[in-house]
């Protein structure tokens, strides 16, 4: 057990470092002066001088890396270019929006998928399965912004159940802010409810064809009974490795909804440096992005060893 | 035990009261959506006109200030006088003025912006507005005299421009987060990337504004601002970004559309030194080749006023000389083989964000290309075009509309990236500047217009437009956009 985290240990590492190089490189590379973007046409050069050397861009590439991997380090991610305010408090606040999203997509998404995919797997080959696999390939392909805008037109407009956007903030209460993200969950949620539904079919039904189940089955178990306590638990090492995948991707990836719904989350805020060439947010922004991503998948590996006794006992 | 029946009366008229408070306190909150949201809360640091979109005339004031109609009206100064030879502003500032911390504004704050403004290390992105003051000297605590090296018959208006405004040195520490001015609304709270709030100043010096509190919204995309009006989540979106939905709105009784103009001229600069658009017959042709009101139809769903020089026109200086550059492809053929190109030539035209520029490219692209002109269209982000365009002066066209209040001076910068060098408009220009008569600075605005209007230096294509859809209840919107801003302080909901 510990060889295994200790070699998952030194991979994270070694992702993250070889992560920073590249983030680093990329951004750096991008054209454009975020200081004379920041002053604008009319801006005179001593002006946009003097900012540069404030934002500390005057510095050589290399210590400009060294700087800002120094200060991550030590939690100082380091003041925006535009907003000249803390990064890492502007991460905090944008966190709240994107954390509590991305969670109750992810939630909304194992609440479908699990019982569709178990219903698909005790179905398969009858007219159940096929449906499933029929909706599930709709889900696939619909495009989750497309999906977004229908759910405002019907929900927001037409009946006025919910806002068409925005965020309504916790300060008034718990289940005004869920009510703010119930929509933009809803349209993530529906496509990876697909995927992982058909993940979650497929994995069953390849354990469903292992010895001992017919052996549990030959022993008097009942079909649901053998589904429930033999089947489910070794089908969900697949399932595991997606859901971690789409805690990422709705991490990081609902930059779209969260245009259509002008939430201020962690997506728009990257978006948004982008465009004003706010290269540290993006850097720094970026970077803990990928730290979130390489850390679930420790954790899933992690569970990985909880879940399969053989991982336990590698050498 | 079952509720006797008066205090069942009793709590369902307390809850009938407060439902009935409810919706009458309605109507004296506001919600604007803007689309862009303001990098930070100081306007006197920063070139972005968000920043003065939510604050200029509501929480910051100057001098002067601009009115609705555009003019320049007393603002924190109530009058001034002017010293025979022009170069000595005495300004009598208004009394009883305070910060929203509850300190006095008087002469000491005006020095200290004008001075922090005009400083070595300022960090004001429109310095050149205070280039010729000399002096800034405190007479009394309610009077400022303000010494320039020469007269500048502009003066008075470059004091009305959000950089400029009045600031406090006790609040300046914070002004980006936490910006404290002396306008009829104070600033209350700021969530990044969604809203920000503003309250009634209850001690405002002027007329009291009319709504209890108002809350700036940040809606970027077309589409969620389209969703956002219909489903009446904000009350008014100003410069409205889905033009294409306008009728839509009109014809819901819900709503009011505003179509006003702004300071806005959208042209197709050109690069005066790169040939061949160094020569006057090529820009003549490119002028005739391009169909104003096609662009206008197709890029801005027909919001927008065709212009035939730098300047807007709904000012009373305007000179309509769009017969000059009138759409007539079989001139525009014969001028380009006059020219030498009768097989025509190759150029690049390079697109910021926008999509008047992005969509009206592709038209003008069309234009040209029916011509002879073939144009390598490349799409660039802001950041881009000023390092390219702006800066570097490597592109031969480019669409942009400049929004500065009475630019036509740019026109003067033989480096500005069109690289315009005429040395009679030069000399115009020095003139205007020291001129203060009305009528000679008239005839002088005009006289300009037509140079540049003859010498073809941009395709002038139209006046932005901005259109403002809002609940039809709202009352003091302004129409025109004389400078970035959203003038909340006489905005009020009818019943």
């Amino acid at each position: 057990m510990i060889p295994y985290i200790f070699k998952r240990l030194l991979s994270l590492l070694i992702s993250l470092c070889l992560a920073s190089i590249v983030i680093f490189t990329v951004v750096e590379v991008a054209p454009g002066d975020p200081a004379a973007f920041m002053l604008g046409i009319n801006a005179q050069d001593d002006t946009i001088l003097a900012l540069r050397k404030e934002l500390g861009l005057d510095q050589g590439k290399f210590a400009r890396y060294l700087s800002w991997i120094g200060g991550m380090l030590s939690g100082d991610f380091g003041l925006s270019y535009t907003y000249r305010s803390p990064i890492a408090d502007m991460v905090g606040e944008r966190l709240w929006v994107s954390l509590p999203l991305a969670l109750y997509a992810l939630g909304l998404s194992v609440l479908i998928a699990f019982p569709t995919g178990l219903y698909a797997a005790a179905q398969r080959g009858k007219r159940g399965d096929a449906m499933v696999m029929g909706a599930t390939q709709l889900g696939i392909a619909i495009p989750n912004f497309w999906f977004a805008m229908i759910l405002v037109v019907i929900f927001a407009i037409k009946l006025r159940w919910f806002s068409a956007g925005g965020f309504a903030g916790w300060d008034d209460g718990v289940f005004s802010g869920l009510k703010s993200l119930t929509l933009p969950a809803i349209a993530l949620a529906l496509p990876q409810a697909a995927i992982l539904s058909r993940v979650m079919r497929s994995a069953l039904i390849e354990t469903l064809g292992e010895d001992y189940i017919r052996t549990a089955r030959a022993k008097g178990l009942s079909k649901r009974a053998t589904l429930w306590h033999h089947a489910l638990r070794n089908a969900l090492i697949p399932v595991l490795t997606i859901i971690g995948l789409q805690f990422s991707f709705l991490m990081a990836g609902a930059i779209i909804i969260e245009q259509v719904f002008f939430l201020p989350g962690l997506g728009r805020l990257v978006f948004q440096a982008i465009t004003q060439r706010d290269l540290i947010v993006v850097e720094s922004v970026v970077m803990l992005l990928v730290f979130a991503v390489i850390m679930v998948n420790f954790l899933v590996d992690l569970a990985y060893a909880a879940v399969d006794p053989r991982l336990r006992s590698q050498a | 035990m079952p509720i006797k029946t008066g205090r069942l009366l009793r709590i369902s008229a307390a809850a009938l009261a407060l439902t009935g408070g409810a919706v009458a306190a309605a109507q004296s909150d506001l919600t604007v959506a803007l689309q862009l949201e303001p990098p930070h809360l100081d306007p006197t640091s920063a070139a972005a006109g968000a920043i003065d979109s939510v604050l200029y005339s509501n929480v910051f004031e100057g001098l002067t200030r601009f009115a609705s109609d555009g003019s320049i009206i007393p603002g924190l100064a109530k009058s001034w006088e002017i010293s025979e030879d022009g170069t000595s502003y005495t300004f009598h500032l208004n009394a009883g003025v305070t910060f929203h911390d509850g300190s006095s504004m008087d002469a000491q704050d005006v020095k200290f912006s004008l001075d922090r403004a005009r400083g070595e290390d300022s960090a004001n992105a429109q310095k050149a507005l205070f280039a010729g003051i000399t002096d800034v000297s405190v007479v009394d605590p309610l009077t400022v005299k303000v010494s320039l090296d020469a007269a500048n018959g502009s003066f008075l208006f470059n004091m009305a421009w959000g950089d400029a405004v009045i600031v406090a040195p006790e609040t300046i520490e914070n002004i980006k987060t936490n910006p404290v001015g002396t306008g009829a609304f104070e600033f209350s709270n700021w969530v990044q990337g969604d809203r920000i709030e503003l309250t009634r100043n209850a001690d405002y010096w002027g007329t009291p504004a009319a709504l209890e509190s108002a809350t700036f919204k940040f809606i970027s995309d077309p589409t969620a601002g389209f969703a956002a009006m219909m489903a009446e989540d904000v009350d008014a979106f100003v410069n409205f970004p889905a033009p294409e939905n306008l009728p839509q709105f009109e014809a819901d009784p819900r709503f009011q559309v505003i179509v006003g103009s702004t300071e806005g001229e959208t042209i197709l600069s050109t690069n005066n030194k790169m040939p061949p658009l160094d020569n006057v017959k090529v820009r003549k042709a490119i002028a005739h080749a391009i169909d104003r009101q096609a662009i206008i139809d197709g890029a801005m769903f027909g919001v927008g006023t065709p212009i035939g020089t730098h300047f807007a026109p709904h000012h009373p200086d305007y000179l309509d000389l769009t017969a000059n550059s009138a759409y007539d492809p079989d001139l525009a053929k014969q001028l380009l083989a006059e020219a030498g190109f009768e097989n025509g030539f190759e150029t690049t035209l390079k697109l910021p964000p926008p999509s008047y520029a992005r969509r009206g490219g592709e038209i003008i692209a069309a234009q040209l290309r029916a011509v002879g002109i073939q144009t390598e269209i490349s799409n660039l982000e802001w950041a881009q075009w000023l390092e390219q365009v702006f800066r570097g002066k490597d592109y031969g066209l480019t669409i942009v509309s400049h929004t500065e209040p009475m630019d036509i001076g740019i026109y003067a910068r033989p480096d500005y990236y069109f690289q315009y060098d005429n040395p009679a408009f030069q000399t115009l220009m020095t003139d205007l500047r020291s001129e203060s008569d009305p009528a000679t600075r008239s005839a002088m605005l005009q006289n300009a217009q037509t140079i540049i209007s003859g010498d073809y230096v941009n395709g002038f294509l139209f006046e932005l437009a901005v259109p403002t859809v809002a609940n039809a209840k709202i009352r003091g919107l302004w129409e025109n956009a004389p400078t970035q801003a959203t003038d909340l302080t006489g905005v009020s909901w009818a019943n």
